[in-house]
């Protein structure tokens, strides 16, 4: 089977008879039976996603296909998909099904997209490696000994190692862009509040944003646009009308703000920071701007990220109590009993961490030291966001300090884990869009993402300037 | 020593919406348990709450009611704890943004002097579900369908001294909603109802005592009977040098006392903080007064009309406002017929007691304003008496209230007799009737006329004209 990396590649085929959905299908079947030791699906519905190839089949034939005809796509395990488990990767959703559909799944499904299976996230996508999975961590193709990045470690892998088209992930702090990177994949968040979280299981509120993980700029482009646009059941969402983008354009002469201390802080990889450097020189080459900022509040942004998102975490997962739904200890005699066991053996050690964290920063005696002052930190770097962005079109940043690292090799030490996420919390602290470009491999093969931050709700100039940078590297 | 109560109330009312504070469910009472829920409603993961715009406004209708300032900026709030009637873990709330802050409530309790109690804020929050402890031998059952019903909750200063000036505070607060239609006040049914924060202090001194919060009162007397009892416990538990604990107690209406339920040995911590879900909410000047134009006339308004423009006496006046069907329909009334003393008496006595007696709300009365106006006219104009008005018409008219009471008066043949000389014919028959007693009125038992003309109402059926058949007699009595 022909490798496919844009889906108007595929429509062509199939609207041409060269291929079928029903052959994609099984080849994604065979491709996920052929990487399980990568454990990126929680669950595959290989008997749905053959039904449903033939009913696209027949769409295709009659001419009523929708857009995403062919695109056969994976979905973070904490997307709701009614009458399907969902589970977060956690023990404490042991046989949850969900009764609606996301508002995101959904408009794929209106589209005829083909969903494959679930796949593995860190457990209530609190993670950088994937490997705080209560189905246990999944594994980078690029090399298995190595994480997949987290916490859409999962729909990362699923798409990297060909076992689905793409795939859904969600981003709260680079949960996306993150294992995108690490995976060689397109991943973006868009700005917080163009695509409904109605369906999407709450991590942190006001960061969570659901996003695309794709082969293609292109895919990019597509699924982000037909999952925008105002829904009426997420109250927190922007009410500008649902864009639509045309194609990606480079621009003849864009500019970029890199930050300082991406170049120069500590624990940077040295083959990144040269990539980052030797494309800043190329896009000056090609007449480009490229201008190098101070960004004082970066070691601030870790810290404030871990506030907040932890503070609304412990709110957030108060509704899992053994007392509606999902896991409850066999050996509760008692509503107390019910809530401590039931919590304590249904969530993971990262999740109780945070649940911990979050509980203590928000307890009244501790609000105002660190969730209030959190708040202002956070108003502070999004408005430092918005002056860097108001004399360039994009800031630009390596996605990670590093390249894929290996398996167990920060999960002891909680710090290193979290200043994995330096450089994707800012989008989400700001809520402005990102995406992860993979523009780069080091020596060893393993890929390099090379992130663009926009301007809220200017997702095309966002898009064109990825153009840009792939036509150059490219 | 000489004691005062110091006493605040938390009201809570709930809105009535045709749905939840953010959801679309029902809010129905009295549906099966757990049918009126959603995955909104039940907390599921992946939900998100909307606001309910209707609620809000009618939050803002009870705040300017009560003369509170709107907030503009509306934040909401998550109040966190564990319960198993809480679905989510956390309640939305509001913590920092009351949307309605200050205001009053002007009442007049029970043989005492007009008083206002100062308010601190009203705030909008989400009902629980309902734990129900007394339906199943070993289990807890919990009905999530008032889950999410969206709840005010109206917090007075501590500025209630007694618990007849409670009773009058609840009654003005249940009086209000159903003016403004936001709640029906039911407390039986938990619609509305009322905590107390009760503690006192030797008369005089400043500093408030210990305060215990009572509950589960579940109608205005027993608020009052609670806090007479509660007051009674604390200068009992003083006098004889106890402490006074500060606890949570409930309310037992079978006998009418208190017990403790919970000590409350340091406050809950419930983690307060901005709801990331919910957008704040504005409301800006232009709604607010839009809002306000929305209202109905409240009872203060109208007790000053109908005292100053129908000439009610003070007493008419609040019995009419009492209830807002009542007053509304008095001045439907007076809309047709200007003898408004006529028309207050009417309202507030005949027909409030049919309504008593049907056990009906003034909402369901039969007979349509025009029907009484003309009713009154009928008798203003001396074609019938008052007394066949009320005894015969009025009566007729209920089981009949489309008729008109003219053609009823007519078909009934009701209408006053004034011809001189039927009358003067019963006049010399109850005259011929009563031989002793003429005599007796002759050598000066005057009083006895009253005597003559009740006979004369009775052999005429109530029909001959009273004042006819006074004249009728006098003269007969003098030529005799």
């Amino acid at each position: 089977m022909k490798h496919y990396t844009r889906i108007q590649d595929i429509r062509q085929d199939l609207e041409a008879g060269l291929i079928s959905c029903a052959q994609l299908v099984e080849h994604y079947l065979e491709r996920e039976q052929a990487n399980r030791h990568l454990n990126a699906f929680v669950e595959v519905w290989a008997d749905e996603a053959r039904a449903r190839a033939s009913e696209v089949d027949a769409k295709v034939q009659a001419g009523t296909a929708g857009r995403l005809a062919g695109a056969v796509i994976a979905l973070k395990d904490n997307l709701s998909y009614e009458g399907h488990k969902v589970s977060n990767s956690s023990r404490i959703l042991e046989g949850y099904e969900a009764l609606f559909t996301a508002t995101s799944v959904e408009r794929l499904w209106q589209e005829d997209a083909i969903l494959i299976g679930r796949t593995n996230c860190d457990e209530f996508a609190m993670g950088a490696s994937n490997e705080n999975s209560a189905f246990g961590p999944v594994k980078n193709a690029a090399d298995p000994t190595r994480v997949p990045g987290g916490s859409s470690g999962g729909s990362a892998v699923a798409v990297q190692a060909g076992m689905a088209h793409a795939s859904l992930g969600t981003d709260t702090g680079g949960s996306i862009r993150q294992p995108a990177a690490f995976t060689g994949l397109f991943g973006s968040k868009p700005t917080y509040g163009l695509i409904s979280r109605w369906g999407l299981l709450a991590y942190a509120s006001s960061f969570d944003q659901v996003g695309p993980l794709t082969q293609s700029l292109e895919d990019n482009m597509l699924l982000t646009e037909i999952m925008a646009g105002p829904d009426g059941k997420d109250a927190s969402m922007s009410q500008a009308p649902a864009p639509t983008y045309r194609s990606a354009q480079a621009p003849s002469k864009a500019r970029f703000a890199v930050m300082r201390q991406a170049l120069e802080h500590e624990g940077m990889d040295a083959e990144v920071v040269a990539q980052t450097k030797a494309l800043m020189a190329k896009l000056e080459a090609a007449g480009h701007e490229v201008s190098v900022f101070d960004f004082p509040l970066l070691d601030a942004m870790v810290p404030t990220y871990y506030v907040l998102t932890t503070a609304e975490a412990s709110s957030n997962l108060s509704r899992y109590s053994g007392m509606m739904y999902g896991y409850r200890s066999p050996n509760a005699t008692d509503l107390e009993s019910t809530y401590t066991l039931s919590r304590t053996e249904g969530f993971g050690a990262e999740v109780k961490r945070r649940i911990m964290l979050g509980t203590f920063v928000l307890s009244s005696d501790q609000y105002d030291a660190y969730y209030n002052k959190a708040q202002q930190v956070r108003a502070v770097i999004r408005q430092q966001t918005d002056e860097i962005l108001a004399s360039a079109d994009a800031i630009l940043i390596p996605t990670t300090s590093t390249p894929a690292f290996e398996l167990g090799e920060k999960s002891k030490d909680p710090v290193a884990m979290y200043l994995a996420d330096l450089f994707t919390v800012q989008a989400n602290l700001a809520g402005n869009p990102a995406i992860s470009i993979p523009l780069f491999k080091n020596e060893q093969g393993l890929p390099i993402g090379m992130q663009l931050l926009g301007k809220r709700e200017e997702e095309q100039s966002l898009f064109d300037l990825s153009k840009l940078l792939v036509d150059l590297v490219f | 020593m000489e004691f005062e109560a110091v006493i605040g109330l938390e009201i809570h009312i709930q809105l009535q919406t045709r749905s939840k504070a953010f959801s679309s469910d029902s809010t129905e009472y009295g549906a099966m348990p757990n049918n009126q829920v959603s995955p909104i409603s039940l907390g599921h993961p992946g939900t998100l709450p909307k606001h309910n715009i209707q609620a809000i406004e009618k939050a803002v209708k009870m705040g300017l009611a009560l003369d509170c300032s709107i907030t503009e900026v509306n934040r909401y709030a998550r109040k966190n704890y564990f319960y198993a009637d809480l679905p989510k873990g956390y309640q939305i709330t509001q913590f920092d943004t009351p949307l309605c802050v200050g205001g009053r409530v002007p009442f007049k309790p029970k043989d005492g002097e007009p008083k206002q109690v100062r308010l601190i804020r009203i705030h909008m929050e989400e009902d629980t579900g309902k734990s129900m402890h007394d339906q199943d031998l070993y289990d807890t059952l919990v009905d999530y369908n008032r889950a999410g019903t969206p709840l005010i909750e109206v917090v007075s200063e501590p500025d209630i001294r007694t618990g007849e000036e409670a009773y009058a505070f609840v009654t003005e607060i249940r009086r209000l909603v159903r003016y403004l239609d936001i709640c029906d006040g039911n407390m039986e049914e938990g619609s509305l109802r009322c905590d107390a924060n009760i503690s006192i202090r030797p008369k005089g001194q400043i500093e408030f005592g210990t305060k215990v919060e009572v509950k589960n009162m579940n109608s205005i007397s027993n608020v009052k009977r609670a806090i007479d009892f509660e007051i009674e416990r604390q200068k009992e538990c003083i006098l004889s040098g106890q402490a006074i604990i500060q606890e949570t107690r409930g309310f037992n209406g079978l006998n009418g006392s208190t017990f403790s339920m919970r000590k409350k040995e340091s406050n809950n911590d419930y983690r307060y903080f901005p709801e990331p879900d919910l957008p704040p909410v504005l409301m800006t000047q232009s709604d607010v007064e839009r809002i306000r134009q929305e209202m109905p006339e409240l009872p203060g308004a109208l007790f000053n009309r109908f005292t100053n423009d129908y000439g009610l006496s003070e007493y008419d006046a609040s019995v009419l406002i009492d209830d807002k069907h009542s007053a509304f329909y008095f001045e439907a009334v007076c809309r047709q017929q200007n003898n408004y003393k006529a028309v207050a008496n009417w309202v507030t006595v005949p027909v409030r007691g049919y309504l008593n007696e049907q056990a009906l709300g003034m909402e369901d009365f039969p007979l349509p304003p025009e029907s009484l106006a003309e009713l009154i006219a009928l008798v203003d104009e001396g074609v019938i008496s008052h007394s066949i008005a009320s005894q015969k018409l009025f009566p007729a008219l209920l089981e009949n209230p489309k008729a008109s009471a003219r053609e009823l008066v007519e078909s009934l043949n009701l209408a006053t007799n004034t011809d001189s000389s039927e009358i003067e014919g019963i006049v010399k028959a109850v005259l011929e009737q009563f031989p002793d007693k003429v005599q007796a009125y002759q050598s000066g038992k005057t009083g006895l006329i009253g005597l003559f003309v009740g006979e004369v109402m009775k052999r005429s059926g109530g029909k001959a004209d009273p004042k006819i058949t006074n004249q009728l007699l006098q003269k007969a009595l003098q030529s005799l």
